[in-house]
């Protein structure tokens, strides 16, 4: 085990390279690109024996994986924001198959107009596609993740594609100490992958997605909906074996909760900017304040047990959503008012949107005032969900 | 290959009574595919008329085993696949079957990219010169006037585009057209492409009963007839090589070419044509002649 600084990218390259990945596509798109510059750093300079095809776009990309994994081979591919929304056929098509395929997405703003920095709407974009979604926090977890990915997918009671979302730039561009486990020791915990769920072979006759009846369709959606139930359980079961083993920090599980324990008012959050809640949430613990934060760090498979418990107690639920479903609400804020049946009053901020910044100093004063008018009996006027707009973040710095 | 051994060969690959329509050019392709190199191939599929003949599951239409894929994915898929099988150091020849959409419309960047890094695939173009399985709508690959559901009543305004030398001007090791009327022309290209490393596309001529309206007896007959009035000519380009293939070389004379009107005749989808029209059409086909044969010459002086 070594400590290193390692920015975002890197360390999903590295993870690459520790579980011995055999086909990589590459398809460049910011703020995605230098995962794939970094890997073909790796196999040029001999540190990893890997295939890796350059291919003329994002929907090859997906294609050619999904070829490889279909032929056996432990894969990976990473993009962005255009270039997923550019996959979005081959996605379906890759968890349709229950094909273990791994990528990382570099969260990105939608365009128009043309903007590179970070927001959810990307990924969240693509979650009722059968991939499970992971959100990191922080490049640790980047690397983590990515690993444990591998052995998620992979297990025979999963059996689906993975995407880890790692926010652009403040992930992927930054630098922070990571610790990275001994080869020998990833190459004992995650073997090469057995040819599971099935591999192409000359002269074996196997058509695989040909026409079929309605009902087998039917079937085998119920099928995948089953292994993103038991892919709750692998995801524990993994990230907690991954703790004790490699013990990198990065907490296991679905979701991390801080200062949850006593707290009447929970936030709940994805991603990066997470960490700015978290020092929010000890700024308004340190003014008496009885806060916590929900960090989901899968939103597909959902938490949903684990959320429920965590909120059982707690008055009301703040919700920061960095995408927004049109015509409705916040993504996360839909699926957390959902998840608890309404039965806990919701605030949803929609903030953040193509990169705009929001500081924990925000963060505070949001929370702050929710606390607020929750007490002074205003939450009804919370069903819909508010824009913290770039405006307001001015006007919060000058007070 | 001669026609002995093409029928001698035991591998089945096409299933009699598969749900292809009755006078299929692709199940003639494709069981020529089987016999020649069915043990050792893995084929990929785009959309297309092949997703049908494959058939329900959990019946077979085809033995083979295939990947069906989505429209614009073929080659792409086909590159992972061979680089899975490479990396592992796994035999198999890795066949994208493909229609003329799924190759030179919808697919063509995936295509491409393919070809030019040369990737270890071979690619038959199943070329029937409309988006057939969608109920017969033009295609970039339809022919000048030819009638189809989204050109109706004047026919396709545009031309048809030469999918066979835009890949070969990818610079590629292997380009052959071909056409299910010459199966042993057919078979030999397809052994020949799989002997060479790289990238390969076999344009094979394909015409279809139901969308060129024409009796389904009459699949092979139309077909020879497009090579004898000259209007399809087959050639083989293998690293650095190009030659008109036998087959077709005779009617590089003109003279001795049979009238073209005898093969529009037979197709419902050239039934308005004017005589001016045909007169257009024969025009084109003495452009491409000319161009093929400069080519030849090109690569023959060349060497």
């Amino acid at each position: 085990m070594i400590r290193k600084a390692l920015i975002g990218s890197h360390a999903i390259a590295m993870a690459v390279k520790l579980a011995n990945v055999e086909v990589i596509s590459a398809y460049p798109i910011t703020p995605q690109t230098i995962i794939v510059e970094k890997i073909a750093d790796m196999i040029e300079r001999g540190e990893l024996k890997a295939e890796y095809i350059r291919v003329e776009s994002e929907h090859s990309a997906l294609a050619v994986v999904y070829g490889a994994s279909a032929g056996g081979s432990r894969v990976f591919t990473a993009t962005s924001s255009h270039g997923l929304l550019y996959m979005y056929e081959m996605l379906w098509w890759v968890a349709n198959s229950r094909l273990p395929v791994v990528m990382a997405v570099v969260t990105r703003s939608i365009g128009p107009p043309w903007n590179i920095h970070t927001d959810h709407q990307d990924v969240l974009s693509v979650r009722d596609s059968g991939w499970i979604i992971g959100f990191a926090e922080n490049v640790q977890e980047v690397l983590d993740m990515t690993l444990q990915a591998y052995k998620i997918s992979e297990d025979r009671r999963v059996l689906l594609p993975s995407i880890i979302a790692l926010d652009g730039f403040i992930l992927s561009h930054t630098s922070e100490p990571v610790v990275i486990p001994e080869p020998s020791e990833v190459n004992e915990w995650l073997p090469p992958r057995k040819p599971l769920p099935f591999k192409v072979e000359a002269g074996k006759f196997f058509a695989v997605g040909n026409l079929g009846p309605d009902d087998v369709t039917m079937e085998l959606r119920w099928y995948i909906w089953r292994a993103m139930e038991r892919a709750k359980y692998t995801i524990n079961e993994v990230s907690l074996d991954y703790a004790k083993r490699f013990n990198t920090g990065s907490p296991a599980g679905l979701l991390e909760t801080y200062r949850t324990t006593d707290a009447k008012y929970i936030a709940i959050s994805m991603g990066s900017w997470s960490g700015d809640i978290k020092e929010a949430i000890d700024i308004l613990r340190d003014e008496g304040y009885n806060v916590g934060l929900i960090r989901l760090r899968y939103i597909r498979p959902f938490p949903l047990e684990e959320l429920r418990d965590t909120v059982s107690s707690a008055k009301a639920l703040i919700v920061f959503d960095r995408a927004v479903s049109m015509g409705h609400q916040g993504i996360l804020g839909m699926e957390v008012v959902s998840a608890t049946n309404s039965k806990i009053p919701v605030k949803n901020i929609i903030a953040g949107l193509g990169g705009v910044d929001v500081s924990h100093h925000d963060f505070s004063n949001i929370i702050r005032g929710f606390i607020e008018e929750y007490e002074s009996g205003l939450s009804i006027e919370w069903s819909i969900p508010e824009w913290y707009m770039p405006w307001m973040i001015k006007e919060s710095e000058e007070r | 290959m001669s026609i002995q051994r093409l029928a001698l060969s035991k591998f089945r690959g096409v299933i009699p009574g598969n749900p292809a329509c009755s006078g299929c050019p692709h199940n003639i392709g494709l069981k020529i595919v089987g016999k020649t190199i069915g043990d050792k191939v893995i084929l990929v599929v785009p959309a297309g008329c092949t997703s049908i003949i494959s058939g329900y599951w959990p019946r077979s239409g085809l033995e083979f085993p295939i990947l069906h894929v989505p429209f614009a994915s073929a080659a792409a898929v086909a590159s992972g696949l061979k680089a899975a099988l490479e990396s592992r150091g796994e035999n198999g020849v890795v066949v994208v079957w493909s229609g003329d959409g799924g190759a030179a419309d919808i697919g063509f960047a995936t295509l491409s990219g393919a070809a030019v890094r040369n990737d270890d695939i071979l690619v038959i173009v199943s070329d029937n010169e409309a988006y057939m399985n969608t109920g017969v709508q033009a295609s970039g690959t339809t022919t000048w006037k030819a009638l189809t559901t989204t050109s109706p009543v004047i026919g396709k305004t545009e031309e048809k585009k030469d999918i066979a030398l835009i890949m070969l001007l990818h610079k590629v090791p292997y380009v052959a057209t071909a056409s299910i009327a010459y199966p042993t022309d057919l078979a030999e290209k397809i052994e020949r492409a799989v002997s060479i490393r790289g990238f390969k596309l076999i344009h094979l001529h394909s015409p279809c009963p139901p969308g060129w309206r024409f009796d389904a007896d009459k699949t092979i007959a139309i077909a020879k007839l497009a090579i004898e009035t000259g209007a399809w000519i087959l050639w083989e380009y293998n690293n650095g090589s190009f030659k008109i293939s036998p087959q077709s070389k005779l009617y590089a004379d003109k003279s001795k070419r049979k009238p073209l009107s005898e093969y529009l005749k037979m197709q419902g989808r050239f039934m308005h044509l004017t005589d001016e029209d045909i007169r257009g059409i024969e025009n084109k086909i003495d452009e491409n002649w000319k161009l093929i044969l400069e080519l030849e010459k090109y690569y023959s002086t060349k060497r």
